[in-house]
């Protein structure tokens, strides 16, 4: 006991008196926090129209006023010419093209339909999907207005159609804030967390004060839970840190208890933890550690479900993101934080990661020799 | 009994890429309780292998070795808990202060500083005043003391240091071996490797290792006194001409230069220094100078490695 508390005494003071670790851990969740949500926003807007209009009626200049009402278009170019708005679209000056027809009143009044014709720049998959869907919702609007304005006075609808209202649960106004800030807090505690455990044993290697601990009769286990505990602390920090923040800038409070973040956080960190002191094992220098960690990191952010609904992976994806612990903290924070999860609700995410920690820290004490 | 170090017939190879290199051939020597045992031997000779099999760091591909009579593989904690090493790379944590890294170390082994002063205290002393400096901050011979003072903080009864004295200056190094001496007479068995051929007769007993393999186990004196051909120092103007001429003659068994002359090796043991003075003449330029010398362990080495 007196061993592994020295190992802890050291391992604190080493980490306090490394003020670019301490900044770092400062620095990371405000900036992260404070600007990457205002940033990474799922809503598309100012998306550049440009208007070919080879009509140039009543009905023509209302459907562009409709256009342009929106937040959601900017309205770059209005011109006649179908060349030049393509040579806009090719110049990266317009996402999408809407070309009105030459008779586009006379055909809408006459034969009760009228074609408009969109162009839309896929270079940036997102922009062009959600600028077309926009663009398509606007000019249905448009649509219904005007069968508005020429049903038969009784008001009586001859085409019966039916209508779909939503209602969002848990999060009724769509706000992707409350929905990307907690997982950004994951992102953040799994970062910190994998980094600092997977250099740590590695720099003693580096350094070569390994050498002179494997000749101490200390104990593998002493060893590897003097690295673990200091930084199962950190993580704790820095979510707390997290939390604190998305409180005070988005107005963020889990619906559900702290504790149960709290208690699945404690067994999740181990199993982070447990990853990188089984990478800084594997590696032989710091460069190693780094990128051992840097490509496991990638793949578990963007497989975790932050960015992309694991709903609409691959099969083949889905099953990755079981063994992902991303995953589950995400899922967890999420359910926590907007639907107000019980611990009971969670058992199952807390089962999985504990057997996560067990299976990476046991790696880690088994893959760290004395002798080699 | 008697003896601190038991290795036997201990060979170890490492596997870089394709190729196998042997590190350690067949090497078999015994220190004695109490004994300053020296391994001498030029970088690459093998010595810090043979440390690290000898700390339990490294397991041997064959043969067997003991350590205070516990057996390097099976004894494994046993003597972690009574040896000191020292590695030949500084390997204290450079960002903890001196007096952190003596505790840390001393704690690890169940033993603190006070205890054990009276052992450390000759060699603590002189760092004391730097006690709350980073390790990383101390010069070459302070931080070579500090790691001493670490190797020792258990009262160990075999010390392992490994090229204590490399990158060390002089005055440092001459210092460096008094106090060797001082824990010799504490008890404490001490195994140490070198590269420097002067400090091989500073040893008790010393052993020669070139690629792998034992040359010779004798007294520095011992050494020495095996070496019984003729061997002169020569020096001339032009010191270049003179080596590749001797070099290529008959009569020269070797020449190899020692400073600021050649040392000379001839293969009849019956020329006298007139006879020499005359073989060489025609061979040298201006200034020649002949003398007959007695071989330092350096001659010893050079003729073993020619054997």
């Amino acid at each position: 006991m007196r061993a592994l508390r020295i190992l802890l005494e050291k391992e604190f003071r080493q980490i306090f008196r490394n003020p670019a670790i301490l900044r770092l851990m400062f620095m990371m969740p405000t900036v992260q926090l404070l600007f990457l949500p205002l940033a990474a926003d799922y809503e598309v807007k100012h998306v550049n129209v440009c208007v070919v209009d080879y009509d140039r009626s009543p009905y023509s200049h209302r459907l562009v006023n409709k256009i342009k009402a929106t937040d959601y278009f900017q309205l770059v170019d209005y011109t006649d010419s179908y060349d030049k708005a393509l040579r806009q679209l090719a110049r990266d000056e317009a996402d999408v093209v809407v070309q009105i027809s030459d008779g586009f009143e006379r055909s809408l009044v006459r034969e009760n339909e009228a074609t408009v014709f969109l162009a839309v720049n896929a270079v940036n998959g997102v922009k062009a999907n959600l600028g077309g869907a926009y663009m398509r919702a606007v000019i249905s609007d448009f649509n219904n207005e005007v069968r508005v304005e020429w049903a038969p006075p009784q008001g009586m609808n001859l085409q019966p159609v039916i209508g779909v209202e939503a209602i969002n649960w848990y999060n009724p106004l769509m706000n992707y804030k409350i929905f990307m800030v907690p997982g950004i807090v994951v992102i953040l505690v799994t970062m910190v967390g994998g980094f600092l455990s997977a250099l740590n044993i590695v720099k003693e290697k580096e350094v070569g004060t390994i050498e002179q601990i494997n000749v101490t009769p200390i104990h593998k286990y002493q060893f590897i839970l003097g690295k673990l505990i200091p930084f199962w602390v950190l993580g704790l920090i820095i979510l707390t840190i997290g939390l604190f923040i998305s409180w005070v800038a988005y107005g963020i409070v889990p619906v559900g208890s702290l504790l149960t973040i709290y208690v699945f956080a404690a067994a999740y960190l181990l199993a982070v933890l447990g990853m990188g002191l089984g990478v800084s094992t594997l590696a032989n220098n710091q460069q190693q550690a780094m990128l051992i960690s840097f490509f496991l990191m990638m793949i578990f952010i963007l497989l975790g479900g932050l960015y992309t609904s694991i709903d609409s992976m691959p099969r083949w994806a889905q099953v990755v993101t079981w063994f992902n612990p991303v995953t589950y903290f995400i899922e967890v924070m999420r359910m926590v934080v907007l639907k107000g999860s019980t611990l009971y609700d969670i058992r199952m995410h807390i089962g999985i990661v504990l057997l996560m920690a067990v299976v990476l820290n046991g790696f880690a004490v088994l893959n760290y020799r004395k002798r080699s | 009994m008697t003896t601190a170090i038991q290795v036997d017939h201990i060979s170890k190879g490492f596997t870089t890429g394709k190729e196998k290199v042997s590190a350690v051939k067949d090497v078999t020597f015994t220190v004695g309780k109490g004994e300053l045992f020296g391994l001498v031997g030029p970088d690459g000779a093998g010595k810090t292998t043979l440390f690290r099999i000898l700390t339990t760091l490294l397991l041997a591909d064959s043969g067997s070795a003991s350590v205070d009579g516990f057996d390097v593989v099976k004894d494994v904690q046993s003597i972690r808990k009574r040896v000191g090493y020292m590695p030949g790379k500084f390997s204290l944590y450079p960002d903890l202060t001196v007096a952190e890294n003596l505790a840390f170390f001393a704690t690890l082994f169940n033993t603190s500083l006070k205890e054990n002063y009276d052992l450390v205290r000759a060699i603590y002393h002189q760092i004391e005043p730097f006690e709350k400096r980073k390790a990383g901050a101390l010069s070459g011979g302070m931080k070579q003391k500090l790691a001493l003072s670490c190797a020792l903080i258990h009262r160990p009864s075999v010390l392992f240091l490994d090229e204590p004295t490399t990158g060390v200056d002089a005055v440092s190094r001459k210092e460096f071996w008094e106090l060797l001496r001082g824990l010799q007479a504490a008890g404490i068995s001490i195994l140490v490797s070198t590269p420097y051929m002067d400090e091989a007769s500073l040893c008790d007993r010393v052993a020669l290792m070139q690629e792998g393999k034992i040359m010779d186990i004798n007294s520095p004196q011992g050494i020495t006194a095996n070496f019984t051909k003729p061997l002169y120092a020569i020096r001339s103007r032009n010191m270049y001409e003179l080596m590749r001429a001797l070099q290529q003659h008959e009569a020269v068994e070797s020449c190899y230069p020692f400073g600021q002359q050649h040392h000379v090796v001839f293969k009849d043991d019956r020329l006298r220094p007139d006879d020499i003075r005359t073989l060489v003449t025609p061979l040298a330029g201006d200034g020649l100078e002949v003398e007959r010398i007695q071989p330092t362990i350096e001659d010893s080495f050079m003729d073993l490695m020619h054997q």
